[in-house]
């Protein structure tokens, strides 16, 4: 095995475990600590696949301000322990079923787009931060204006749902 | 072993970097505690530590000793993950953030190998952003800290640092843009080259003056993300005794200590690259002669603690400061006679660690004289000032790189 590989199961044994451990802590705050190792382990497999960029951002946005967020939710609300309510009969099975349909939804296009699927790095432009801010300033200038109006939206929306109402 | 020495030299020569690296920052940490607790001290008319060692200079060791053997009690109803996890992701973090800084431009020949100075390898091309990357994760340490301390006062301490940190990890990235606009890199190395674009106006190149507002932002909210006056909101020890750090005692508590001091470090380092042209000297290139400075300050310097020590009334201060002050003295001749053009290749490091030490001594100045900020004030300047006056900076220098070009 090359150090590469080696470095890529290391990350996505973290990620995944970091995703199961997300699920079954019973308290917010260590599931939030367990998404924050998987993003952290997201990141490492953008830089182990040449995509420099992509990796920093992940951890500044993702790992950062939006988990700093939820962290900061959830200590200030002082959320307890949950408590773990036995399953409904109708989750357990319909949950396996699409679990099931969606692994092997994932497998089947891993097996047949194989060769075509490379790292960043080989691909070229994308690589660099030149090559993505050319994407999306020139070719997708319209989709990305548009996402930028949405999430201003957004934040409209949650200003005026949080402001108080004048007496 | 030769053998697998031999295969993997890239691997060991950064090893080796890593520990040489550790060793000097927590050395540097140590005498930072007591050049902070000696400027304080004199800016108040007072003595500073001056017990231990001559000039109190022992000090920072019966610190670190008393740290290792004091008891390290944990508290009932701590939540023992996060508890411990806390400091150890505050400390691991800043000192990971130190291994993206380069120190020199040169690489030193030795054995057939080129070593940089810094352990991130030259030409990696997201400095800056790696850097963000390993401070917005530092948070985790104080929130962390002060939410499984399960106690009122961590509690309140982690929540204004998390909220504090948020606030103003905005303004303190909108503030670097106008400096990537003109070098056109994420690259530290690049962004001090380009500084260096006309080699005559030394210190009028550097981004300082075109970048005049993107660096009182950046050194603002640096000084916020760092927990330092007048931003110390998370540990004001009038309002919540210790904040975040309340209920750690003996090392896990010096690593909280060591990580504020290490990310002081950082955010000097980055200050000089940014907006204080790195490693470049001040004067123009065409000055030799003031590459005989660093002999200049180090040999008075040098003759300077000998003479001390000969005052001195111990026995330890007669023998070590004058030794101390030969081996200064002594380099500083070295560096004149310079028969393997040392004197050239120190310039670089001598400027950068000089700059490096000027903010710190800022970061100690601040803390002497300002007082600390209001919570609501500490809101309302980063979101109302800072976060509009970076943006506004953003766009001229953009303005003005389309207008005129990058000059």
């Amino acid at each position: 095995m090359t150090a590469p590989l080696v470095v890529f199961f290391v990350l996505a044994a973290l990620a995944v475990i970091g995703a199961i451990s997300l699920i079954l802590q019973k308290h917010p705050i260590h599931s939030a600590l367990s998404l924050i190792v998987v993003m952290v382990a997201l990141a490492g497999l953008y830089l182990l696949m040449g995509a420099e960029f992509v990796a920093a951002v992940q951890i500044i946005v993702y790992g950062g301000a939006i988990m700093v967020l939820f962290v900061f939710v959830i200590m200030l609300l002082n959320a307890g322990v949950e408590e773990h309510t036995s399953l409904s009969k109708m989750a357990g099975p319909t949950g396996l079923l699409l679990v099931l349909a969606l692994a092997g939804f994932v497998a089947a296009t891993v097996a047949r787009s194989g060769a075509s699927v490379q790292s960043a790095a080989q691909t070229g432009a994308l690589s660099s931060t030149e090559g993505i801010s050319e994407m999306v300033f020139k070719d997708f200038v319209y989709p990305f204006e548009l996402t930028s109006f949405l999430i201003l939206v957004a934040i409209l929306g949650a200003t005026v749902l949080a402001q108080r109402e004048k007496s | 072993v030769s053998a697998l020495l031999s295969a993997n030299v890239g691997l060991v020569i950064t090893i080796v970097k890593i520990v040489l690296l550790l060793f000097i920052v927590l050395t540097v940490n140590a005498y930072l505690t007591w050049f902070e607790r000696k400027v304080v001290a004199h800016i108040q008319s007072r003595w500073g530590p001056h017990r231990v060692g001559p000039h109190g200079l022992l000090q920072p060791l019966a610190d670190g000793a008393k740290f290792l053997l004091k008891e390290d009690p944990t508290p009932a109803g701590v939540d023992k993950v996060a508890y411990y996890l806390a400091p150890l992701l505050a400390l691991a973090l800043a000192l990971t953030s130190i291994a993206i800084i380069p120190f020199g431009p040169d690489p030193i020949h030795l054995f057939g190998h080129d070593i940089y100075l810094g352990i991130a390898p030259p030409d990696l091309n997201i400095g800056i952003l790696a850097l963000f990357a390993i401070t917005a994760l530092g948070v985790y340490g104080v929130a962390l800290a002060g939410w499984s301390s399960n106690s009122k006062y961590p509690l309140l301490g982690g929540l204004r640092s998390s909220a504090q940190m948020i606030s103003y990890e905005l303004a303190l990235t909108m503030s670097v843009v106008g400096v990537l606009l003109m070098a056109g890199s994420f690259n530290l190395r690049d962004i001090i080259n380009a500084q260096a674009r006309h080699p005559q106006s030394g210190i009028l190149g550097w981004n300082l003056w075109p970048q005049i507002l993107g660096f009182f932002c950046f050194f603002t909210a640096a000084v916020a993300e760092t927990n330092r006056v007048p931003f110390d909101l998370p540990e004001a020890e009038q309002e919540l005794v210790g904040g975040f750090h309340t209920e750690y005692a003996s090392f896990k508590f010096a690593m909280f200590f060591i990580a504020e001091y290490t990310s002081m470090i950082t955010v000097s380092c980055l200050c000089t690259i940014m907006f204080f042209g790195g490693w470049l000297s001040p004067f123009p290139a065409s000055w030799t002669f003031t590459h005989y400075l660093p002999s200049v300050i180090l040999i008075p310097f040098g003759l300077w603690v000998i003479m001390d020590g000969v005052r001195y009334e111990t026995v330890f201060g007669r023998l070590v400061l004058p030794a101390v002050g030969t081996v200064i003295t002594a380099v500083g001749l070295i560096l004149i006679v310079d028969p393997h053009h040392i004197n050239e290749f120190i310039q670089a490091p001598f400027w950068f660690l000089s700059k490096v030490l000027v903010f710190l001594f800022v970061y100690v100045w601040m803390r002497g004289t300002l007082p600390r900020f209001r919570y609501d004030q500490l809101m309302a300047f980063g979101w109302k000032l800072l976060l509009p006056v970076s943006i506004v900076n953003v766009i001229l220098t953009s303005f003005v790189i389309l207008v005129w070009g990058k000059k």
